[in-house]
């Protein structure tokens, strides 16, 4: 597809960066864009956070790195700031998710509300036709259909699409995921062959806003510096007949699916079933009662199909690191659809999402609730 | 493709006189000014005969002028060299970054400072300096222009108020100087500084003007260079071009050419606010240095629109925006009582001398249809028109 006017989201690793250089090779004409998201050193000083924190999304060095991929492959390359609007749609809900007792997936919000939504108004305002991203998945037109499709990419390992289920038709549209066809190591090679001087650069792996991984430090050190105290969320641990067998420092600190830190001694191993925000219950119990078979997913965004007329059956993905299984899904009303699985799951998490899929396909996803 | 550069207040091209000027003094002239031979003497009176130009610009002896390394070390000298801890200091809210953060570094030293409020075209009232001072007052510092909006403070009045008070008077007059006359008498400062690079000399080089009498304490220590005011070898080259753009900006005001930029500048405001809905000048109707204009286009980022132009070639500025730091609205503007979305909907074009009738006109054929495609795609435009329809 060459002589197109693409906007490539660059984020200074190796995935966008060979995106870049593979567009512009095709010949078209590319403008890389970073987007400055949150200012690595804002909470620095704070208990528990680093003074700056490196190699980090949005980092200078990133930033840096970018930039010098421009130079070296001959594009225009800008930084646009959305720190204000990262921190409303991104940061202060996954503070609020965790203080009410759920697990959030930042990179999902990230995604609707920032990379596909700001990002690509910003790159068709300066002229951009697409918006690509270094993501691992693939997008096509159905004719059929008349839809936009979603597909899971060639390298499964590195697969994307669940962060993805909430892109629209119209944005679906306007994206590029040049890698979808190929692998991770092949990528590599490719950004050698550019001159990428980043090619060896290793993959990003924690929420680039939570330095070193740790949510609970970061929730602390946010709060304080929004002024705010932690509210106090903590309460009784209870097992599953509502019998107390402890007590927990706020539900924030934990996640479902949890075994360790519960601070009780039992015979036999103890795990975090639910989390129930009102009451401040942590309700725990043995692993066999981790497993659930139903879900409900809300804010729902289909793909691959414009309405859930009648029940389906799909896989049904809970988590990023999730083998898809089995399912039916079938919408209770407008905005909410049921998950049964053939066979129970283990630790179904609110807050997570859950995506569906038929095949390759990703048929759609929604929120836990 | 065509390159059209309407950002002179970030910096401006060295004039070619002014690199001719400096030539000699990367090559063959390489003495250290201090030294006493040959060498040293030639470097020595390229020196004192700069330090004679730009004193010819601000209206002052040569010996009053000392060479620094560019307008923010100026306005750190002035600020850093007269107040001591336990004074109390007045300046604006619209001041240069180069002087408010040093005052927020004076208030963590234990000194106070009053951050003058300025009216809706960005003026500071000068009675609200009067009113402003206290009995450990020990300095005033209003910029001469802001670097945002080209507006120009009453530094004259000022400068009355604090010689009746006694109370040194500096004025950051970065984007003054070249651009408006300067007279430090007439402005009655005892401080003031300029900036090489905002008149077509070359970055890395200013000046501070330093009324005879004045005790500054340096900050940097070492030899007795700039008459002990400023230690450190000089920059030679930089100096000798800094006093070539000053004798420029001296002949250019006896031909008028100060008059002919303004009219420039209000061909392009003119010419933009014709074609465009929803568009305004940030300080219309305040007094402003003849190459600035500051415009709002409601309902765009004046980042997005920032791109777009220079990605068809055209540079200007949203005036807000710093290398990779956080993008918040202009404190200029927000401080002139506008909104933070329109003080990021806002863009600065400013004139240089090389700019010419040719420049403007691209512009003014450039920035319409681009904000119109921008606002085509914006969501808060899409919604603001449904609703007036």
């Amino acid at each position: 597809m060459p002589n197109k006017t693409i906007a490539v989201a660059m984020s200074g690793g190796v995935d966008s960066s060979t995106v870049a250089a593979m567009l512009r090779a095709e010949g078209n004409e590319v403008i890389g864009l970073t987007m400055q998201l949150w200012n690595q050193r804002r909470l620095a000083g704070h208990p528990g956070m680093p003074e700056a924190v490196q190699g980090r999304c949005c980092s200078l060095d990133d930033v840096y790195d970018a930039r010098r991929v421009a130079k070296t492959i001959g594009i225009p390359y800008y930084v646009v700031n959305n720190e204000e609007r990262f921190e409303r749609e991104v940061v202060r809900p996954f503070v609020e998710e965790y203080l009410s007792g759920r697990t959030p997936i930042p990179c999902s919000l990230c995604n609707n509300h920032l990379k596909f939504d700001q990002l690509l108004i910003t790159a068709r305002q300066i002229g951009a036709e697409f918006l690509a991203t270094g993501h691992y998945a693939r997008v096509e037109w159905d004719e059929q259909r008349g839809r936009w499709l979603l597909r899971r990419p060639a390298d499964t390992a590195k697969d994307q699409t669940y962060f993805l289920f909430g892109l629209t038709q119209d944005q679906l549209g306007h994206t590029l995921f040049p890698l979808g066809d190929m692998t991770k190591p092949q990528v590599r090679e490719l950004a050698h062959k550019h001159g990428l001087a980043l090619a060896e650069k290793p993959d990003s792996q924690e929420i680039c806003f939570v330095p070193g991984g740790d949510y609970k430090k970061f929730l602390d050190a946010y709060l304080e510096e929004q002024g705010e105290a932690l509210p106090d969320t903590a309460g009784e641990l209870v097992t599953t007949n509502g019998g107390a067998i402890g007590e927990h420092s706020g539900i924030h600190n934990f996640t479902v699916g949890q075994r360790k830190g519960l601070g009780v001694a039992t015979g036999s191993p103890l795990y975090v079933l639910q989390i129930n925000g009102a009451a401040r219950q942590v309700v725990v119990g043995g692993e066999e009662n981790l497993y659930s078979r139903t879900l409900r997913a809300k804010k729902i965004n289909l793909i691959s199909i414009d309405d859930l007329r009648e029940p389906m059956r799909v896989r049904v993905k809970i988590r990023h690191r999730h083998e898809a299984a089995a399912a039916m899904i079938e919408k209770t009303s407008e905005d909410e659809i049921l998950v049964t699985f053939d066979e129970p799951q283990r630790a179904i998490t609110p807050g997570q999402a859950a995506v569906f899929y038929d095949g390759d396909l990703v048929v759609g996803g929604g929120w836990i609730a | 493709m065509r390159r059209v550069y309407l950002d002179n207040n970030a910096t401006t091209p060295l004039l070619p006189e002014v690199l001719e000027a400096m030539l000699p003094y990367f090559g063959e002239r390489f003495g250290n000014a201090s030294s006493i031979h040959h060498h040293g003497q030639e470097t020595r009176a390229a020196v004192e005969c700069a330090r004679e130009l730009v004193a010819g610009l601000l209206g002052c002896r040569a010996s009053e002028i000392v060479f620094t390394s560019g307008g923010t070390e100026g306005d750190n000298l002035a600020i850093f060299g007269l107040v001591e801890r336990g004074g109390h200091v007045i300046t604006s809210t619209v001041e240069h970054h180069a002087v408010l953060n040093a005052c927020k570094r004076l208030e963590e030293l234990g000194c106070e400072v009053s951050y003058l409020a300025v009216d809706g075209r960005g003026l500071i009232d000068p009675d609200d300096v009067r009113r402003a001072l206290r009995p450990n007052t020990k300095l005033i510092t209003v910029m001469m222009a802001n670097n945002e909006t080209g507006v120009l403070q009453p530094v004259e009045e000022i400068g009355r108020t604090a010689a009746e008070a006694d109370i040194y008077f500096h004025t950051d007059a970065v984007q003054a100087a070249g651009k408006v006359p300067i007279d430090v008498k007439k402005i009655g400062c005892d401080v003031l500084a300029i900036s090489g690079h905002k008149m077509h000399a070359q970055q890395g080089v200013g000046a501070l003007y330093v009324r005879k009498g004045t005790l500054l304490q340096p900050m940097i220590y070492g030899g007795r260079h700039e008459r002990s005011r400023r230690a450190g070898t000089e920059n030679v080259p930089g100096i000798v071009g800094l006093g070539k753009a000053a004798e420029l900006a001296v002949a250019a005001f006896a031909q008028e050419e100060d008059k002919k930029m303004a009219k420039l500048r209000d061909q392009l405001e003119s010419a933009l606010l014709a074609k465009i809905e929803a568009a305004g000048v940030n300080g219309a109707g305040a007094p402003r240095v003849p190459n600035t204009s500051n415009i709002y286009f409601d309902y765009v980022e004046g980042e997005a629109l920032v791109i777009a132009l220079d990605l068809k070639g055209l540079a200007v500025s949203t005036g807000a925006a710093c290398s990779s730091g956080a993008l918040e609205p202009s404190h200029v503007l927000t401080a002139m009582g506008i909104s933070p979305a329109r003080a990021r909907a806002s863009l600065r074009f400013s004139l240089g001398k090389q700019n010419t009738a040719e420049d403007v006109d691209f512009a003014a054929q450039l920035v319409p249809p681009t904000l119109a495609h921008l606002r085509e795609l914006s969501p808060i435009y899409n919604t603001a028109t449904a609703v007036h329809s």
